[in-house]
């Protein structure tokens, strides 16, 4: 073996999100190039707060445990650890916890045995209370500082992890670490570092690497295998007929990320504008020149709640004459709903809100359509009513019904019926979950406010739980 | 005057988080960066008028070895607040198109 593939570290990133969906010969492609660990993230803020408002997971237990059941049997057949990041869609203790249980099922079924290392970063209102006092809690635009009130406020909160417990749980002999809330670049860097790997290199793989394939010309055909070195990366697919390229490798930079170049990390700040990206085999890219600058440790904070409910109603319109005159349907239509609620609730309506989308026209940016605008073909109108509970909601929709399906265009025609397709017409849709944080947290390490538990898993698949286990 | 859809070849919008939304513009040509990538007509003024953000917030970095700039606004409610429209931000780009530069 030369210096040079002694002192690279490979990870097999199988995709973007666990439960996404792998295939057993993209895992082997990477095992057989000598990959020291798996490691996915299973979190997203993307897909809205009501997950970290509720501690649930997006995803549902059957794709995750598939994805578990491959990845478990080949690690543990390779003897490398599986890393998850984030589980559970927003890392909510319940999430890894639930997680863990989907973990210990996969196990048993393989008939193999784990030490499952659990990660929990959900922090209670008064530790953050106690920060906030201490100064040590400060605002990322665009909110203004915290207050005690917000923190009460929220249902879940959670603190982004770096990599330091996920490297201390592989030291200690975890076979599958799973992570409450993490950066998703850390879950993919803490065995490079572990290992030594450089450390601006390290965090410019992952971050290139964290939505698996997205960072190759062809991001349906599976994850990737980044190999990281002391000064450069190299990103390779793992399907034999992908690609990384310069463009497709640097490109990923940009994805979700509101500055191209700098991103923000517990410990420290990645700087890529001096990266240099170079084809350096037909399927692999290399990239040098990223810069690590080392700051005071900080961890982001997430927080979500649940706050005032909505119940929906959704007609379709193809008569001409309304399809005419859509903007002054819209504005009819809305002060007679609006009036009707109030007429009928009085003081019990509160603080409601009703807004109709109308889709085909402007549903989707809610924006003035140009005047020379030729009228659609056919608009969908959604009804959506904010409440203070779900009784109230659907009570709401249930006595605009009368108007929002017959509502004329003009008063001297019969009423039409607009095409409403279920019954019954209203449909609870539940909770406007917010988000509530945007802040970054001081603390002495990447550890103070984590907490790790240990799960072994016997091949005869009986569960243990343990203290913290020897190195 | 062309628009911003001539001059471009791709353009996306997508969050950056709960409370940010990135837009990535794409030039077509060498000749269209050169012109536009310190364009004042993309500057924050035209994110205020079409997404109602604080232009104070918007920032703007161009990657030249991509031929392209991105800028970021903070959005004016966050990402899932009631009357959510679009939950990735990755419809706002479209409103975009047709906007004419100098």
């Amino acid at each position: 073996m030369s210096e040079l593939e002694r002192t690279v570290t490979k990870v097999i990133v199988p995709s973007g999100m666990l439960g996404a969906g792998v295939k057993r010969e993209h895992i082997a492609y990477g095992l057989a190039q000598g990959a020291h660990a798996i490691a996915v993230d299973a979190g997203s803020t993307d897909s809205g707060p009501s997950y970290l408002a509720r501690g649930v997971s997006k995803m549902n237990r059957e794709s995750i445990k598939q994805d578990l059941l491959v990845l478990l049997q080949m690690a543990n057949e390779a003897g490398i650890p599986v890393l998850v990041g984030t589980c559970g869609t927003c890392g909510a203790d319940s999430s890894v916890d639930w997680t863990r249980d989907i973990a210990i099922e996969a196990a048993r079924e393989l008939g193999i045995g784990l030490r499952i290392a659990c990660l929990y970063s959900e922090q209670p209102a008064a530790v953050l209370k106690r920060k906030l006092a201490q100064g040590k809690i400060r605002p990322l635009a665009p909110l203004g500082q915290a207050t005690d009130e917000l923190f009460d406020a929220c249902d879940h909160i959670v603190a982004l992890m770096g990599p330091e417990p996920y490297i201390d749980a592989v030291q200690r002999g975890a076979n599958l670490v799973l992570g409450g809330r993490t950066t998703d670049t850390a879950v993919l860097s803490a065995v490079p570092l572990m290992r030594g790997a450089g450390v601006a290199q390290t965090w410019h793989a992952s971050k290139i690497a964290e939505c698996g394939g997205q960072c190759t010309t062809n991001l349906r055909r599976g994850g990737v295998l980044m190999h990281v070195g002391a000064n450069h990366f190299d990103m390779e697919p793992l399907d034999p007929g992908n690609r990384c390229t310069p463009e497709s490798v640097s490109a990923h930079l940009l994805y979700e990320n509101s500055d191209p170049f700098l991103l923000v990390e517990p410990g420290g700040i990645l700087d890529a504008k001096e990266a240099v990206y170079t084809q350096v085999e037909p399927r692999i890219t290399r990239v040098v020149g990223s810069i690590w600058r080392p700051m005071p440790y900080t961890m982001k904070l997430e927080g979500a709640r649940g706050g005032d409910y909505q119940t929906i109603m959704l007609i379709g319109i193809e008569d001409p004459e309304v399809l005419a005159n859509l903007d002054e349907f819209h504005d009819r239509m809305h002060k007679t709903l609006v009036d009707r609620i109030a007429a009928t609730f009085g003081d019990e309506a509160g603080d409601f809100e009703v807004s109709l989308r109308l889709y085909g026209w402007n549903g989707t940016s809610g924006q003035p359509v140009p005047a020379d605008t030729p009228p659609p073909r056919d608009v969908g109108v959604l009804f959506v009513v904010t409440a203070r509970t779900q009784d109230l909601a659907d009570r709401m929709a249930r006595s605009c019904n009368p108007y929002f399906f017959h509502m004329p265009i003009r008063f001297d025609m019969e009423l039409p019926s607009y095409a409403f397709p279920f019954t019954p017409a209203e449909i609870p849709r539940g909770r406007v979950y917010e988000f509530m944080l945007n802040h970054v947290v001081e603390t002495e390490d990447g550890f103070e406010l984590v907490r790790t538990d240990w799960v072994d898993v016997s091949s005869t698949g009986t569960v243990e739980h343990l203290e913290t286990p020897n190195a | 005057m062309p628009k911003i859809a001539e001059v471009c070849r791709h353009v996306r919008s997508k969050n950056a988080g709960p409370f940010w939304i990135t837009v990535d513009f794409f030039f077509a040509d060498d000749d269209s960066f050169a012109r536009y990538r310190d364009a004042p007509e993309l500057g924050p003024d035209l994110f205020a008028r079409l997404f109602g953000t604080d232009p104070g917030g918007v920032k703007r970095v161009p990657v030249d070895a991509l031929r392209m700039i991105k800028i970021s606004y903070p959005r004016p409610h966050p990402q899932g607040w009631r009357h959510e429209r679009d939950m990735h931000g990755g419809q706002q780009f479209a409103r975009l198109l047709s906007v004419e530069l100098a």
